[in-house]
């Protein structure tokens, strides 16, 4: 029985690396042989096909988003966990209602922005619209994985730092927050993935201008949705290839990133 | 007048009355024990003491608690201040994720300590009456959670002292320890005497005999006995603290 088990878990590890690396091998291997010059112009043309005005707004659109809904995530796990009392009526519609968002597909969120951001409030297809949306998106993601960081904290670090006369909001800074940080930060960066791999919400919010935006109520196109968008066309699945190459290495090096900067403030206290 | 003193005090979690119509007095520098079997109040009885019963939710308490003679429950009394005057050692050690120096220093910071050579100086001192000076003093920056789980709760005890308080409350300092580790912090809580009040919470009536001068013996939510350590282990007034000490239940 034993050895079954032992085979089972070798086969599915394998079986996922194999998938994994396979994917990835397979993007690069079509996709690099056509990463030429012409793919980073700064204009977007039928014939160059350029890739660079998306790379801009994906990191524009990420930016953007991040700066909404890491703060108001945070802050709001912060006061689902530290703040608010337990059984807490607010507190368990507030639980519920992120579980339920972060379930929903990503088209109910493009059409909300949609109906919303983009005709009611009269915002057109644009950076703000699509920024919106996408922070909406992904601001379960953030509550959730604070929350889950800041219970994950033993209680007799709060008790200590309470037991020696600090206060609430000292105790947060500065025993909690270190502590829970890498949790807080893995929700950021799986936030910032969803963002990258974001069309469907943003399609129709965000829309697919091949320009780079020049403000805030103007349209653009993410990678992820520049890719969907020439394959679907049918004319340049080659420069698509080499659009997901581009994607995988900002995708890295966000990631990279991220993990450094957490060791770093790991490292700072 | 004695440093605390506890006052027909009732504790009641919820609709659960954990502490039934209590009075002690705690003298200055000495070393109060509280025993008891598990679930008796004593525990209850020491947090309520600088307020920590005040983060669990449903406690509420009638009766008065005085420290210095002023009701630590009265509403204009500052609960930090408290805290800070009454020092708390916790069962399992837990400093926090930090450097030595830091967890030492967190308190003083707390207290708007900035100056380096001040905070130098506390840490120093603290780090001495705490027995673990000559142990750390090389380690400084290194991270409490990498040294011994006796040596982590020295530190705890040195990082309580670092806020200069009156007294130390300690639930079972050395429930979670080694014999030899248990023994070090036996020596340094009489040590301690000196400068500071002690309410200790133990398991161990070996513990209680070896360092209190008053014990109190606790059973369901009331103090049954209270008096010198001696008396209580030698000539227990209540049948009740006969049979506890000799180990007839608990």
């Amino acid at each position: 029985m034993s050895k079954v088990i032992r085979y089972a878990v070798k086969i599915s590890a394998f079986l996922t690396f194999g998938i994994l690396f396979f994917i990835i091998g397979y993007i690069l291997f079509r996709g690099i042989p056509h990463l030429t010059p012409s793919l980073f112009s700064l204009k977007y043309t039928t014939e160059n096909v350029s890739l660079f005005p998306a790379m801009i707004t994906t990191i524009l659109i990420v930016a953007l988003t991040l700066l909404i809904a890491t703060p108001i995530g945070v802050f709001t796990g912060f006061y689902l966990v530290e703040y608010a009392k337990k059984g807490n009526k607010l507190v368990e519609i507030v639980r519920i209602a992120t579980e339920t968002l972060s379930g929903i597909p990503s088209i109910v969120y493009g059409l909300f922005g949609m109906l919303f951001f983009v005709i009611r409030l009269g915002f057109q297809y644009s950076l703000i619209a699509g920024t919106l949306t996408a922070s909406i998106m992904v601001l379960p993601l953030i509550i959730r994985s604070t929350e889950e960081a800041l219970m994950s904290v033993d209680d007799s670090l709060r008790e200590a730092s309470f037991g020696l006369g600090a206060g609430k909001l000292r105790t947060i800074f500065r025993v909690v927050l270190p502590v829970a940080m890498p949790g807080i930060l893995s929700g950021v960066i799986l936030a910032i993935g969803r963002v990258v791999g974001e069309t469907a919400a943003l399609m129709y919010t965000l829309g697919t201008a091949t320009k780079i935006p020049n403000g805030f109520f103007s349209s653009g196109r993410t990678l992820a949705l520049h890719m969907y968008l020439l394959s679907t066309e049918g004319m340049h699945v080659n420069e698509s290839y080499a659009t997901g190459v581009i994607l995988l290495i900002i995708v890295l090096m966000i990631n990279s990133l991220s993990t450094y900067l957490s060791n770093r403030l790991m490292k700072g206290r | 007048m004695s440093k605390i003193s506890v006052k027909n005090m009732d504790l009641y979690y919820g609709d659960f009355h954990a502490l039934k119509n209590i009075n002690m007095e705690i003298e200055s520098n000495e070393i109060t024990a509280f025993i008891g079997p598990s679930g008796c109040g004593k525990s209850t009885l020491l947090k309520s003491l600088n307020r920590m019963n005040d983060l669990v939710e449903g406690c509420k308490i009638t009766g008065d608690i005085l420290l210095d003679g002023k009701d630590i429950y009265a509403s204009n009394f500052d609960i930090n201040l408290l805290r800070k005057r009454v020092g708390m050692v916790f069962q399992k050690p837990n400093p926090f994720p930090m450097s030595i120096y830091d967890n030492i220093a967190y308190g003083p910071r707390t207290h708007g300590i900035k100056s380096k050579s001040k905070l130098d100086d506390i840490v120093e001192k603290s780090l001495r009456n705490a027995a673990i000076w000559n142990e750390v003093k090389n380690d400084l920056k290194k991270n409490a959670l990498r040294i011994s789980g006796g040596q982590q709760q020295r530190i705890c005890i040195a990082r309580a002292l670092a806020v200069d308080p009156e007294v130390l409350l300690m639930d079972e300092p050395t429930s979670a320890l080694d014999p030899i580790s248990t023994a070090k912090i036996e020596d340094l809580v009489h040590e301690l005497k000196k400068d500071y009040t002690i309410v200790m919470v133990t398991h161990n009536m070996q513990q209680a005999t070896r360092v209190s001068d008053k014990t109190a013996f606790f059973l369901t939510g009331e103090v049954v006995e209270f008096g010198k350590t001696e008396d209580i282990f030698s000539v227990p007034k209540d049948k009740r603290t006969e049979y506890y000490i000799t180990g007839r239940f608990g």
